[in-house]
């Protein structure tokens, strides 16, 4: 599957999602499951790519300058630092730890 | 509905300045996900059109985040994980449509600029009008923004070349961190991403590309499911 077709595939499985609100009967998702679901599914996806993000490359765990930049993210989200200054300040520390040491 | 005077309430006129501030400083997301898009792979026409017909940024990180660690090979698993990240959007839809109203071409074009923010300044307002105001011009402002910003970072990722040498690869992870964190706001929510974590990465040297992503979606259906770590009546 080309690069195209991924990107046009998933961006009308997404529309189409958004459209299915509207023609649905409100009645149907009162229930608390469905939303909890949902709900923990966005967090399971996001939390699974901050992993796979920070430790691995290429199939494999790499442990490398990510994981203090990171760590750096997670101190200054927690600040309520603006998200395109944490994201600036990540890549910094990143870029510095692998200017400084040759590695990671 | 017609109104006699020219004179916007109040309500409305706060909703107004919730989308103005809420879309701009969202707008600039835009940036990194054009950058991060190109150092995942994509030309700049994709960044683009992903931004103009995907619209949502949880899925559009996921998508170009699975096709950076897997490449065409994981197409299919980077298109069923932006789409579970887009089901919330589902949601919100069934919450927007009785603000929205109207036929349904208004109702299409209101699909398309459903997402969190648009959602969220919309709840947030007292009235049904400033909830009306609130939900069109959040996410027309964003609407814009993100995609003028997405172009943006997308030529300046172009310029960048090697990714790694700026810490691209790590700011990609705090964008993720990012759309995380303000959700973390219980011990299930906690608990569900601790657990994800782990399994996507435990099991990403064993599945290959993006699956081990959509098994850790799995730990949010068994928790949600069975309501574990959960209130009695969380909703």
């Amino acid at each position: 599957m080309s690069t195209w077709d991924t990107i046009l595939i998933a961006s009308i499985c997404v529309l189409l999602l958004k459209i299915a609100g509207y023609l649905v009967p409100p009645t149907l998702v009162e229930k608390p499951t469905p939303t909890r679901i949902t709900t923990l599914l966005t967090i399971a996806l996001l939390a699974g790519l901050v992993a796979t993000e920070t430790v691995t490359t290429g199939g494999q765990v790499v442990v490398d300058a990510r994981i203090p930049a990171v760590l750096v993210a997670a101190g200054l989200f927690a600040l309520r630092v603006p998200f395109i200054v944490v994201i600036i300040a990540a890549a910094a520390v990143a870029a510095m730890i692998r200017l400084f040491t040759g590695a990671g | 509905m017609v109104r006699q005077a020219p004179e916007r309430s109040p309500e409305v006129r706060a909703a107004m300045r919730a989308s103005v501030a809420v879309g701009v400083a969202v707008s600039l997301y835009g940036v990194s996900f054009g950058a991060l898009a190109v150092a995942a792979g994509l030309s700049v026409w994709q960044t683009s059109v992903l931004s103009l017909l995907m619209f949502s940024g949880g899925s559009q990180f996921a998508l170009i985040g699975v096709l950076a660690t897997g490449g065409a090979s994981a197409a299919f698993p980077a298109i069923v994980g932006a789409a579970l990240l887009g089901t919330r959007n589902g949601l919100y839809a069934i919450r927007m449509s009785p603000i929205v109203g109207g036929p349904w071409w208004r109702k299409l074009l209101a699909a398309h600029i459903t997402i969190d923010e648009s959602t969220a300044v919309a709840t947030a307002q007292p009235t049904p009008e400033a909830q009306r105001v609130g939900f069109w011009r959040t996410g027309i402002i964003l609407f814009i923004g993100w995609n003028l910003t997405t172009l943006i970072g997308a030529l300046i990722g172009n310029l960048l070349g090697d990714v790694r040498q700026y810490g691209l690869d790590a700011a990609a992870a705090a964008a993720f961190l990012g759309l995380l964190w303000p959700r973390l706001t219980a011990m299930q929510p906690i608990v569900v991403a601790a657990g994800a974590a782990v399994v996507a990465a435990l099991l990403t040297p064993v599945l290959p590309a993006g699956v081990p992503l959509l098994v850790a979606a799995v730990v949010a259906v068994l928790v949600g499911a069975f309501n574990w770590f959960g209130r009695r009546e969380a909703v």
